[in-house]
């Protein structure tokens, strides 16, 4: 058997060092709007193929939400998003009781309200897996929710069925989603919870990636204006105490004003135009313009 | 070598189970993990390992157990049992099996410990057959961790070298403490009573005098649940604190909003309080505070937190004009405004972000004779809410 039959059978093409399967599933590798790295891809393959959920964490901005859509895209399978918030509760992810609807309409009586099945509304768990095909689901900002919401949906996520107790039925899905959850650490999950995923943190990108990733937003972007851009954003994030450094998601905002406003690029080497859509604290505006003009303070003077 | 990654992880307390252990496993049968070492990498660390504040432990225990594979002992070992074992020699491409025909094994294991020999330095470059950073996976470039083929390291930057950058060390938690476990730790010091106006309904209390009222409502009110507790946060931003600036950052962003306080105060000093304090870090003259005032706006409530490394220079509290500010002349010593401010808050502790063996320095000696002093890890702030607590108020 030569090398490359033996690549084959592996899933791996030869010039690739990061995993390539090319038959034993539907593989994922980044949207044309969408640049993933190596490293993110194969996380993301591992996740799909051993049917665990992707937890992805990574500092706000770096596309934490948009990978899952570029799953969906790129595997052309309809998505189902689940954003989090503070009140929401397990429950509501797999199906809603409307008892008040229920209500309403036994006092009129155009309805069989002895058919509660007809106030069951499944969430996007619920949908994911009772719907047909293969779906992509975002739980997004899983943190954001109470403490111990990640442990509630366990069992619902390792077995893919779960039971409406007021009709009895069984929901099982057909097909295992490809679930994929965001979090930004607010909160810390719990243990059990994070046994079950494959992790990954998205790093921020380095230039390189960056200047990536920005041409896939910006195709026509001039080089000298992109080199003038990400040297000033690289080293704005280096300032001292900011409450929040800028990340990808503001670059594409800064750039995209500064193309609309045309900006000379000469301008940019003296002073930072439209700063607002970098940073959206005052204090860090006046920090990085205190840089700016030259005078940038110590941490300390000790 | 395999298995003890895992082991090793353990010791190094990275929480990994069997459960996830078998997931890695099953992930390596099916193909997801490419034959060498970067994939290996992403791959382990992300079935392993869930929080970024263990990569950097990840990291630390990847490079004790591959980096020693570049050596040339352990290459040796290492080459010399992938030998011995010929079902692995399958994944050869065809040149290399014609080359490796040429040759008995007992030839090429004379051959190898040869160029071994003649190698001193990193084995790159070149297509010999062993130690080259393109095509033998026990160079520089790209060794296997299950020695299973040789072939291509991929593009991209190498595992050993990602993992030797080490930079999710900013992450760890055994070193820092994160704001979460500082807000929990502080939470102790809440002392709840009930104050102000009474605007709150109190329903139990309401069902009962309806009761006893014969079903006739009658409401009570009373008032809300409060936190009388004033914190007064003085910092160290003196020069041998940089190092600690991010720790304390933190301590300081928990204090403030996790205490749910009466009120919160924060100040900066330099090595040692003298009569101003500053509002801000940056200590400039605009945002100095009295030290005085300060020390008369003490309220039995009041509780007093020091963070600082109390290393300095003796005579930076002993003396007049000690300061080490050099335009600075302070006319009362240094040691004399930390007794005022001791009296003032009886209620006080020092939370010190230096490792305790550490603390032998002379001025440490004397700052410990008027403030109890704590480490700033999770136990040491434990032990300082403790202390906190068992004070009068």
């Amino acid at each position: 058997m030569d090398g490359s039959e033996s690549a084959e059978r592996f899933g791996f093409s030869e010039e690739d060092g990061i995993c390539m399967t090319t038959r034993a599933f539907e593989r994922y590798s980044g949207t044309d709007d969408y640049i993933a790295s190596d490293d993110l891809k194969q996380a993301v393959n591992m996740s799909i193929v051993l049917g665990r959920p992707l937890l992805i964490k990574g500092e706000p901005g770096t596309g934490k939400t948009m990978l899952a859509r570029s799953i969906a895209k790129a595997l052309e399978m309809p998505i189902l998003e689940w954003s989090i918030k503070s009140t929401t509760r397990a429950q509501d992810g797999l199906y809603v009781y409307d008892t008040v609807q229920r209500l309403h309409d036994s006092r009129f009586n155009d309805k069989d309200v002895a058919d509660i099945s007809q106030y069951i509304r499944l969430g996007p768990v619920g949908r994911a897996f009772d719907e047909e095909g293969q779906h992509v689901l975002l739980i997004d900002e899983i943190d954001k929710a109470d403490l111990e919401f990640p442990n509630d949906l366990l069992a619902e996520i390792d077995q893919m069925k779960f039971t409406v107790s007021e009709t009895g039925r069984i929901v099982v899905a057909k097909v295992r989603p490809i679930v994929i959850i965001t979090s930004n650490s607010e909160k810390e999950l719990p243990d059990a919870f994070l046994r079950r995923c494959i992790f990954h943190y998205i790093a921020f990108p380095e230039a390189t990636l960056m200047e990536q990733i920005v041409r896939v937003h910006f195709p026509n972007l001039e080089d000298r204006l992109l080199a003038q851009a990400m040297a000033r954003f690289y080293r704005i994030r280096e300032v001292d105490g900011l409450r929040k450094r800028p990340s990808t998601s503001e670059l594409l905002d800064w750039i995209q004003v500064l193309r609309a406003a045309g900006v000379a690029i000469e301008r940019l080497e003296s002073e930072l135009p439209f700063l607002g859509a970098l940073l959206k604290n005052e204090k860090d505006q006046q920090q990085v313009a205190r840089w700016v003009s030259g005078n940038e303070p110590s941490r300390f003077n000790g | 070598m395999f298995t003890e990654l895992f082991v090793r992880l353990r010791a190094h307390q990275v929480g990994v189970t069997l459960h996830e252990w078998l997931t890695l496993i099953e992930a390596l049968e099916r193909g997801l993990i490419a034959p060498n070492l970067t994939s290996f990498y992403y791959g382990a660390r992300a079935i392993l390992v869930k929080r970024e504040a263990d990569f950097d432990r990840f990291d630390e225990v990847f490079l004790e157990l591959y980096r020693g594979i570049e050596t040339g002992e352990e290459v040796l070992e290492g080459v010399l049992d992938w030998l011995d074992d010929p079902k692995r020699l399958r994944y050869l491409s065809e040149e290399e099996m014609a080359a490796l025909e040429g040759l008995d094994l007992d030839r090429l294991r004379e051959l190898f410990e040869q160029r071994l020999k003649e190698q001193t330095d990193r084995h790159d470059g070149g297509n010999r057959w062993i130690g080259t950073g393109g095509t033998s996976p026990f160079g520089h470039g790209g060794f296997h961790p299950t020695g299973v083929r040789v072939g291509g390291m991929g593009r991209g930057r190498q595992a050993v070298q990602i993992a030797s950058k080490r930079q999710f060390q900013g992450y760890r938690n055994d070193i820092v403490l994160d704001t979460r476990q500082i807000q929990v730790a502080l939470r102790r010091l809440r002392r709840l009573v009930r104050q102000g106006r009474q605007d709150e309904l109190d329903v139990d209390e309401s069902i009962d005098r309806t009761c006893r009222n014969a079903g006739d409502l009658e409401l009570v009110f009373r008032a809300p649940r409060r936190n009388p507790i004033r914190m007064v946060l003085l910092m160290d931003a003196g020069g041998s604190m940089t190092p600690h600036a991010r720790l304390v950052s933190r301590l300081f962003s928990a204090a403030s909003k996790g205490g749910q306080w009466k009120s919160f105060q924060s100040y900066y000093f330099h090595n040692c309080v003298y009569e101003n304090v500053w509002s801000d870090i940056s200590m400039q003259e605009s945002t100095a505070f009295s030290t005085t005032q300060l020390i008369s706006e003490a309220t039995p409530q009041s509780v007093l937190v020091m963070v600082g490394d109390a290393a300095m220079h003796p005579g930076e509290l002993t003396e007049r004009f000690g300061s080490i500010d050099y335009w600075h002349r302070n006319e009362t010593p240094g040691v004399e405004w930390l007794q005022r401010l001791r009296k003032a808050y009886p209620v006080n502790a020092w939370v010190n972000p230096m490792p305790e063996r550490w603390w032998n320095a002379s001025s440490l000696y004397l700052i410990r004779r008027l403030f109890l002093m704590f480490p700033l890890t999770l136990l040491g702030l434990d032990d300082a809410v403790t202390h906190l607590r068992s004070q009068p108020s």
